[in-house]
């Protein structure tokens, strides 16, 4: 039976990269907008010399 | 600035496209005037509008237009190319980057303007335009633009007059220099929840085999189940849990019972005693039942937080002000920020600007519309040696005033000493749950202590759960989750039928309102800059702006109502030579003015025939050099729909207006208001905000109804402020509801469904009762084993949250406001 406990720890592991993933995701600023990203998505990037700008806030 | 012109004009402006011309701009779809402004087979209504397309085909961006279907907005007009020099001062330019390093600088713009995604595209395409502005960022909700630049290659002078000649002229306000608004909260709840839900969902996840296999886990497991639960919880509890502990114990410290001192007191018992039950007695413990109450607060928390990104509710006068203003310096003229302004200095105002402080006229006939600031309807003619209060919109040629008083103690700024504006949440009612989570409280602690003593003789140890059980199955999870889910529910269903509120907290306050007090001007009435719509006759064109100008120099001369509500609906400055005007009573008024003999008035009078006109309305003709060119319609001024507001207002609720302008129509309101309604008429602000609290001091609930910054202070002072707007976008003043104008009948309605709100909450309290009923029943007992906890509280929980959020629908449905959902 002790492979339920390697079993659940592999499972915590894995919930808690989740879980890191996640409140990065929000101290990064994805969820302060959630609406305009779903429209420039749409937006064809029809120039050339468009070098996709990134910012970080 | 912030006013500008333009945002009142689209509808009234667009509305003889129909009848003049098929041609409208390229750029802006507004109608053309000639033909004289194009390229190639492209026309545009204005120079500012041909400008921006040439800065966009020059940069290869006229992908802009196929986008959206006429994404455009047409440049405001330069007045002036100092206009924003101040952002060339260090201190301003200090105030508004939010980083620096000597090379690149950041900043944030509100943009008003932005509202498609052609918009969004461009905006972020700035670097095209001009490669030193490194990047920038839109959101779109907030309708700002977060731009990043070279500060070496450009300045922040240049940045926002590359963004004004786009047309998307950044709305900088000194409230915005003074304080940035705090925009983490919302993060914070967001890692609270994730945190809690994790935990939640892990926790479950380790307490189901206790539970299925009937308590015949091995031993091994259990500890060791138990033990990692409590590991997975304790983040919860100090970081999730953190804000009801803050919350009771901020309570406590102020000498009262909130709803959030009871669910600290669960949360604290159901820890404590898992704690106990997994180290000392080797038991499951109610970490399960725990991590699900957190989780579901918090995520009642999220749905009542429902918040408007565009509106903001605490405005005050410095929103209105400009930034700048134009000061004289021997012979030229500078343009400083309005921080610098200093008692004694010469400033320009020019038409359509504000007047930024209390300041005495020099030079120039001043043509101040104050109906924002005081309420009087009509602009006030002023001669050099009056006196102009601050926050009067000048109309017509420049002026000059000599500053008498700090800006922040004008006339009207200094409402915002008042004590009303610096008391904080004073005067507001308890919310219902926190009011009920008192007496609940009380009780649960009594019957806790009760049923603790009862078994205290007998049993130490049966004793002790007795109490801690008590205290776990009232942690009113249900009676806590009613009010966020119903009013949350309720603030979308208003905000869908735009009326806007600052939080769920005024639903319940607007449910309780015994008196409404109204402001006339802008709020009763509509505000006039769009009240003149011209109607062209016989198949010819609309009024050239020069015509424009014509019939406004020369109605300006008239004191008829109907004149000078002409005067201010016209755009553009006068002419000065208006020879040979006559005024016949009852008709109209002739005149020449450049040359140009002008009629206005009466069909009778100008075209010698009477028409049929609508009995709403009210026509003015005008004929130029004899021919006759088509009407004025000045629409109504009272907002559509308030008599039979008021008739059945009245029923039910004490009604009173306050207003600033004087008596002229105190008789047609007496009639609307009944006769044994209050009317205060030439009110200032303070007296409006006395005459608020002195309804409250009767013991009088009061909602008021405003829009100008003179209502601010009674707006502030009431139990709900709702501030009435016709552009969301413009200002308007600290409150705690906006509603959108045309939604002004729908007032009762929203009132109606507020109070049915409340009922919903109450039966939802009633629902959780009979649930705390039967957990009582075990808990009294002792006998409440962890598997009844995990069944129970999450059904109670889950049942009043579908009852609450079925129940609102249900009550919006039937009372008409899902309609345009």
């Amino acid at each position: 039976m002790s492979a339920m406990f390697i079993l659940i720890g592999a499972s915590l592991i894995v919930a808690i990269g989740f879980l890191i993933a996640f409140l990065w995701a929000v101290k990064n600023g994805q969820y302060d907008d959630k609406y305009t990203p779903s429209v420039r998505m749409l937006i064809d990037d029809s120039t050339a010399d468009s070098s996709k700008s990134q910012d970080n806030s | 600035m912030l006013q500008s012109p333009r945002q009142n004009l689209p509808e009234e402006v667009s509305a003889p496209a129909i009848e003049t011309a098929e041609k409208t701009c390229y750029h802006c779809s507004l109608p053309c005037p000639g033909e004289d402004i194009a390229i190639g087979d492209k026309y545009f209504c204005c120079r500012g509008c041909r400008m921006v397309y040439e800065i966009l085909q020059a940069s290869d961006l006229c992908q802009y237009y196929r986008l959206s279907e006429k994404p455009g907005v047409s440049p405001k007009e330069f007045n002036s190319a100092a206009r924003f020099a101040y952002l060339d001062d260090e201190s301003v330019r200090a105030q508004l980057l939010e980083f620096r390093d000597g090379k690149t600088a950041k900043v944030t713009f509100r943009i008003p303007e932005i509202h498609c995604s052609s918009c969004i595209w461009l905006l972020e395409k700035l670097y095209q335009i001009n490669p030193a502005i490194l990047s920038s960022r839109v959101n779109f909700l907030r309708k700002e633009v977060f731009i990043t630049y070279a500060e070496e290659k450009i300045s922040l002078r240049q940045v926002v007059e590359l963004l004004a000649s786009l047309g998307y002229e950044p709305q900088i306000s000194l409230a915005d220099i003074h304080a940035r608004a705090k925009k983490d909260s919302d993060r914070d709840l967001y890692l609270k929840i994730g945190l809690a839900g994790f935990a939640f969902g892990n926790i479950m996840l380790l307490s189901f085999p206790e539970y299925l296999s009937g308590g015949r886990l091995e031993p091994q497991f259990k500890t060791f189940f138990g033990y990692l639960n409590i590991l997975l919880a304790l983040p919860v509890l100090l970081y999730s849990s953190s804000d009801y502990f803050k919350s009771a114990l901020a309570g406590l410290r102020h000498r009262t019972i909130n709803i959030d001192l009871p669910i600290a007191l669960g949360i604290t018992a159901l820890f404590s005693r898992s704690l106990y039950e997994i180290i000392h007695a080797g038991e499951a413990g109610y970490i399960d039942s725990f991590v699900a109450l957190v989780f579901l607060l918090l995520i009642g928390k999220l749905f009542q937080k429902k918040t408007y990104d565009r509106l903001s509710f605490e405005r005050d006068y410095k929103s209105y002000f400009p930034v700048s203003i134009t000061r004289k310096n021997g012979a030229g003229e500078e343009s400083i920020p309005l921080s610098q302004l200093k008692v004694g200095d010469r400033i320009l105002v020019r038409n359509q600007e504000i007047i930024p402080a209390d300041a005495v006229l020099i030079n120039g006939t001043g043509w101040i519309d104050y109906s924002f600031v005081t309420g009087e309807a009509e602009p006030v003619e002023k001669h050099s040696g009056d006196l102009l209060y601050a926050g009067g919109r000048q109309a017509g040629s420049a002026i000059e005033a000599e500053v008498v008083k700090e800006v922040s103690q004008g006339y009207l700024t200094q409402l915002w000493n008042n004590e009303a504006f610096t008391k904080h949440g004073q005067g507001r009612m308890a919310t219902l749950v926190n009011a009920a989570g008192k007496y609940f409280t009380l009780a649960v602690i009594a019957i806790a202590l009760a049923a603790g003593l009862y078994w205290l003789p007998r049993d130490l140890n049966l004793a002790l759960n007795a109490f801690t059980a008590v205290l776990i199955i009232a942690c009113p999870c249900a009676l806590a989750l009613s009010a966020p889910f119903t009013l949350g529910n309720s603030l979308r269903i208003l905000g869908r039928n735009q009326f806007y509120l600052k939080n769920s907290a005024v639903i319940e306050s607007l449910a309780k309102i015994t008196a409404i007090v109204f402001d006339k001007t802008g709020t009763l009435t509509k505000s006039h800059a769009a009240a003149a719509r011209f109607v062209s006759l016989n198949g010819k064109k609309g009024l050239s702006p020069r015509e424009q100008r014509l019939v406004k120099s020369l109605v300006r001369h008239s004191t008829h109502p109907l004149s000078r509500r002409l005067a201010l609906a016209l755009p553009g400055e006068i002419y000065d030579n208006v020879e040979q005007f006559r005024e016949i009573p009852g008709q109209g008024i002739e005149g020449t003015v450049e040359g140009n003999y002008l009629k206005i008035g009466s069909a009778q009078f100008v075209a010698g025939e009477s028409t049929a006109a609508a009995p709403t309305a009210t026509h003015v003709y005008i004929a130029l050099n004899g021919r006759l060119k088509g009407y004025f319609q000045l629409e109504n001024r009272y907002r559509p729909g308030l008599a039979e507001i008021l008739a059945q207002s009245r029923k039910t609720f004490r009604l009173a207006l306050v207003s600033g302008d004087n008596e002229s129509e105190k008789a047609p309101l007496q009639n609307l208001f009944g006769a044994d309604t209050e009317l205060r008429f030439r009110q200032s602000p303070r007296e409006k905000l006395e005459f608020v609290k002195t309804l409250q001091s009767r013991g009088q609930r009061v909602l008021m109804v405003g829009d100008g910054l003179n209502d601010a202070g009674a707006l502030k002072q009431s139990n709900v402020g709702i501030s009435i707007s016709e552009d969301l976008n413009a200002f308007s003043p600290a409150c705690d509801a906006i509603l959108e104008a045309r939604q002004f009948p729908r007032l009762l309605q929203f009132i109606r469904f507020a109070k049915a709100n409340i009922k919903i909450i109450l039966a939802s309290f009633a629902i959780s009762f009979v649930y705390n009923l039967v957990g009582f029943s075990f808990a009294v007992q002792g006998t409440l084993s962890p598997l009844i906890s995990a069944i129970l509280m999450p059904l109670s929980s889950i049942s009043v949250i579908v009852f609450a959020t079925g129940a609102t629908y249900l009550t919006a449905q039937r009372m008409g406001l899902l309609g345009r959902g």
